[in-house]
């Protein structure tokens, strides 16, 4: 089985945008609604060193653990980029630095799933199910919100988006839901756009059934992103708003295509995204490197998205997240192992930006989880049910259907008062 | 749109034959429609010839025909293909040191050998993909084709998982394929003792609490308690179903009495792998649906499969979905039971209880013919089969699958792919069928070239949603492709399973259109 790599997802997309899911009859839609609150998730496959994004490097522990690929202390050479005084940011994250600065950034350190597995597998479905432990659940926890946000007037086929070339398993489930192709594949034009073509198929499918509106349905969400990512428009505005064009492939590109449509499109209330490629088990390298080499077009996409969104920013919730962190010590070959706890990142929306979140229980040994890696001290599903509750006003009640089974509160203090 | 007269009239030719869908009645009475009803779902749909064959030998024997099929020859081109790939394939214990050696080999050398580590599981999913798909498209024997689909989703291991990257090919051809017709005991223990599912259920994690791995250098010690998975779907899933009478008391208890039940690499013992290990056993007392259970060791397990094997539960929840599959989505009550009744006499004979369900009056109902909204699988199936387009390269139609949402092995959950309208039919399933029927129509897929090849794993540009892509890769496609499937004979093969609505739109359609609207049909996404 493949890889879930960004870049071969992009290699693999197909062409055209297609609502996924079912149902996709039933009139839900636009949010239309100023202000509505909006979501985008980027998840990092592979299990990112969260240790390595937000270091903690006013620990003596980090620096002799991790003798060779510890980021240096800030102020040093290719140092950390210093936020709080105990943590520091990856240098090849600057370009985030300014939201920090202005108070649009946020972390929430060891945090993550309270399942204890170390399977890319079994902790990528798990966070995408909003189930840890439980392997039947059918379908995928954005796709429960989305049939869990409050019903709008005007049916818009992209309310939920997911980039890539298959559906993710967050999105998955009853709830219609559309999958955009990555690169320039999402414009593509197909037989269906010639109109002797679709007159047929129109023909074949003018029935009332389910069948034939499911027809229907797709045609209209395919002229909808054609019409949202018309190349035309897309190049007066880059040149207008973007002051140049974005990287040719890659993260920054789709998130930029990403900003663009949801600016364009207000009826986009929640994304998702994936990127791979963090598995660093051999010469993950420090401040240059492997990882450094990921994070660098990383930190640039997610700016990309931010400056994209523009004033909308304030209504996007971005949150990055990663199925488990890495282990504390360095191993044998440069690189880090499967571990427990990691760094949630939350960028824009209504976040307390400028801290660090959550409880950091420490690098000393008893405060290890399993003696090797870092404990979670907060529940990922803490971090995003005080997201859906507040920002995305969702009532209490229909909490329980997005992460069933699931006590947690929320984490105090994460949003702005 | 403009036409030259030459066009006009070379249409209007052919419209008498695209016209002509009145169901043949042929002289001792079979009714076409029937005849393509137990195609439709005894198969992965009508090849050419097929219509024609069972017309004549009628429906009781096509039936008879495909519930023994030791009786049908292979034929040579196909077992020739087989015993190449046979041949070719390293066993399961060859095939996990390779994939270990090459995870070592990841964690000391890097990117290197992250690649060879690619290469590898590239060449066994292609291989299980060409072992699958082969068979399915090319075997006379449909119906045990059909129902190693039906069992496998039944008992679904994910490939993406570890381990059983590199296993589920020889858990289709060792727990699944043999006993797909045979006796349900036999086929659930035959996925009990298999590695694909003691990994994928965490069962081979499952110790005895307090056990602890002196020295030993199995992989990843982490067996470190009992593990549930494999106990709670072996009942639920596999089973007595979800409302089978069951508790998480029996589910733990079934847990103990699995304690040991693992495999071995190194074992060498024969081909299997399986290897009971009293050392991680529970070999404590235990009270399982309501019944005491005295300490056996292995013994425990094969008991607790021989009860779960007969329960009434069990029989229904098969038979449900047996009829689930095979008639519709919500299957009539009485024949579920009648058909449970069969399992439970026969005890679990599966060729007698699909041999009741053929004959029931249900499965005969015109209501049931074309009910069923095809999965991706049987979608793609179908299609190949009713072009009669010879399969060398599979790797298109791997990609196809992945495009419509069902990869081969890549169902994550343990409850396998479903097989109900509810589950596949959205917007984005119509548009890409779309594609998909236009690429195969058009001899844009690439499935004569050497596997792997040409086709790429994906078929991004044949599936661009409406098909066609852009202008130059249709020139290019054309060029490694095949030519166009004709029509006319597609028609022959359908039969009155396209309806005369559907073959009006054909006939008044351009010529290059016409294959790609029957296969794109409405009619064509049901079965």
């Amino acid at each position: 089985m493949l890889r879930r790599d960004f870049l071969k997802m992009a290699a693999l997309g197909g062409a055209v945008l297609h609502p996924c899911g079912r149902a996709a009859i039933a009139a839900r839609g636009a949010p239309g609604d100023a202000g509505a609150g909006r979501l985008v998730v980027v998840f990092l496959r592979g299990a990112v060193d969260g240790l390595s994004v937000v270091v903690p490097h006013g620990e003596p522990e980090y620096y002799r653990v991790r003798p060779t690929i510890a980021l240096a202390r800030p102020g040093g050479e290719d140092g950390v980029l210093d936020l709080d005084g105990h943590f520091g940011l990856h240098p090849a994250l600057a370009p985030l630095l300014p939201y920090w600065q202005g108070g649009r950034l946020a972390f929430v350190h060891a945090s993550g799933s309270p399942d204890p597995s170390r399977s890319h597998f079994d902790a990528q479905d798990y966070m995408e199910s909003g189930t840890p432990g439980r392997k039947t659940t059918p379908d995928g926890w954005l796709n429960r919100l989305l049939g869990a946000l409050p019903p709008v007037a005007n049916p818009a086929p992209l309310r939920a988006l997911g980039m890539g070339a298959v559906l993710p398993r967050a999105l998955a489930g009853r709830q219609p839901v559309a999958n955009l192709p990555l690169g320039d594949r999402a414009t593509r034009p197909t037989l269906l756009d010639r109109p002797n073509v679709a007159q047929a198929f129109d023909r074949l499918y003018d029935n009332d059934d389910k069948l034939s509106r499911a027809y229907r349905e797709s045609q209209r969400a395919h002229k909808e992103a054609m019409e949202a990512l018309d190349p035309a428009r897309l190049e007066q505005e880059m040149s207008a708003a973007d002051n140049g064009a974005p990287p040719a492939a890659g993260f920054p590109g789709d998130a930029a295509r990403l900003a663009r449509l949801m600016r364009q499109d207000e009826g986009i209330q929640l994304a998702f995204m994936a990127v791979g490629g963090w598995d660093t088990h051999a010469s993950q390298g420090a401040a240059k490197g492997q990882l450094a080499g990921r994070l660098q077009p990383l930190a640039q996409g997610l700016a990309e998205l931010a400056r994209g969104l523009g004033p909308r920013l304030d209504e996007t919730q971005i949150v990055v997240m990663s199925e488990f962190g890495r282990t504390v010590r360095q191993n044998g070959n440069g690189g880090t192992d499967h571990g427990h706890g990691n760094v949630m990142w939350l960028l824009g929306g209504s976040i307390a930006g400028g801290k660090v979140h959550g409880r950091w229980p420490g690098l000393d040994s008893p405060a290890l989880y399993e003696g090797r890696d870092l404990a979670v001290t907060t529940d990922f599903r803490d971090v995003l049910v005080t997201l859906c509750e507040r920002h995305l006003r969702l009532a209490d009640v229909r909490l329980a259907e997005v992460f069933p089974g699931f006590a947690g509160r929320g984490l105090p203090g994460l949003l702005k008062a | 749109m403009a036409y030259g007269v030459g066009k006009l009239s070379g249409m209007l030719v052919l419209s008498t034959a695209l016209l002509a869908p009145a169901a043949l009645r042929a002289d001792d009475g079979i009714d076409e429609r029937a005849a393509l009803h137990v195609l439709n779902r005894l198969s992965f749909g009508p090849a050419p010839g097929d219509l024609a064959h069972v017309m004549q030998v009628g429906i009781e024997r096509y039936i008879d025909e495909q519930l023994h099929p030791e009786r049908l020859p292979i034929p040579e081109p196909l077992s020739r293909e087989l015993a190449s790939l046979d041949s070719a394939s390293a066993s399961p214990r060859e095939l996990i040191n390779q994939y270990r050696e090459a995870q070592r080999a990841v964690r000391s050398e890097g990117e290197d050998a992250k690649a060879l580590q690619r290469d590898l599981l590239h060449r066994v999913a292609l291989e299980a993909g060409e072992a699958r798909l082969l068979q399915a498209l090319q075997s006379p024997r449909q119906l045990q084709e059909v129902m190693v689909d039906f069992w496998f989703n039944h008992f679904n291991v994910f490939a993406g998982k570890g381990l059983d990257r590199v296993l589920v090919e020889s858990y289709e051809r060792e727990a699944i394929r043999p006993y797909a017709l045979g006796h349900f005991r036999d086929l659930l223990g035959a996925t009990a003792h298999h590695p694909a599912m003691l990994f994928y259920l965490d069962n081979w994690l499952s110790v005895s609490p307090g056990f602890r791995l002196r020295g030993d250098a199995r992989p990843t010690a982490k067996a470190s308690g009992l593990n549930e998975n494999y106990a709670r779907e072996l009942m639920e899933l596999h089973t007595l179903g979800v409302d089978g009478g069951y508790d998480q008391h029996d589910v733990t208890e079934l847990a103990r009495m699995l304690t040991g039940w693992t495999f071995d690499p190194r074992t060498e013992r024969g081909d299997a792998l399986f290897v009971f290990d009293p050392r991680r056993h529970d070999n404590g007392d235990k009270t399982w649906l309501g019944r005491q259970v005295t300490a056996g060791g292995q013994a425990e397990g094969e008991w607790a499969l021989d009860v779960l094997a007969s329960q009434p539960a069990t029989a229904r929840h098969i038979s449900y979905q047996l009829a689930q599959y095979f008639v519709a989505d919500v299957p009539p009550p009485p024949l579920v039971e009648r058909l449970a009744h069969r399992f439970l006499e026969t005890d679990g004979d599966i060729r007698a209880v699909l041999a009741s369900l053929f004959a029931s009056k249900e499965f005969r109902h015109p209501a049931f013919q074309g009910a069923k909204f095809k999965t991706p699988y049987q979608y793609v199936l179908s299609s190949l089969r009713a072009a009669g387009r010879p399969v060398h390269n599979v790797s298109p139609l791997l990609g196809a699958l992945n495009q419509l949402g069902m990869p081969l092995y890549g169902c994550l959950t343990p409850d396998g792919y479903k097989n109900t309208e509810e589950a596949w039919l959205s917007p984005d399933a119509v548009s890409r069928r779309i594609g998909f029927a236009s690429a195969l129509a058009g001899g844009r897929l690439a499935l004569e070239s050497t596997p792997g090849q040409g086709g790429g794993t994906m078929p991004a540009t044949a599936l661009a949603g409406g098909g066609a892509g852009s202008s130059r890769e249709m020139r290019e496609a054309s060029v490694k492709g095949l030519p166009p499937v004709d029509a006319t004979l597609l028609l022959t093969t359908l039969g009155s399973s396209i309806s005369a609505k559907t073959r009006a739109v054909v006939a008044q359609s351009a010529p290059a259109l016409r294959a790609a609207l029957v296969l794109g049909s409405p009619d064509f996404m049901h079965h």
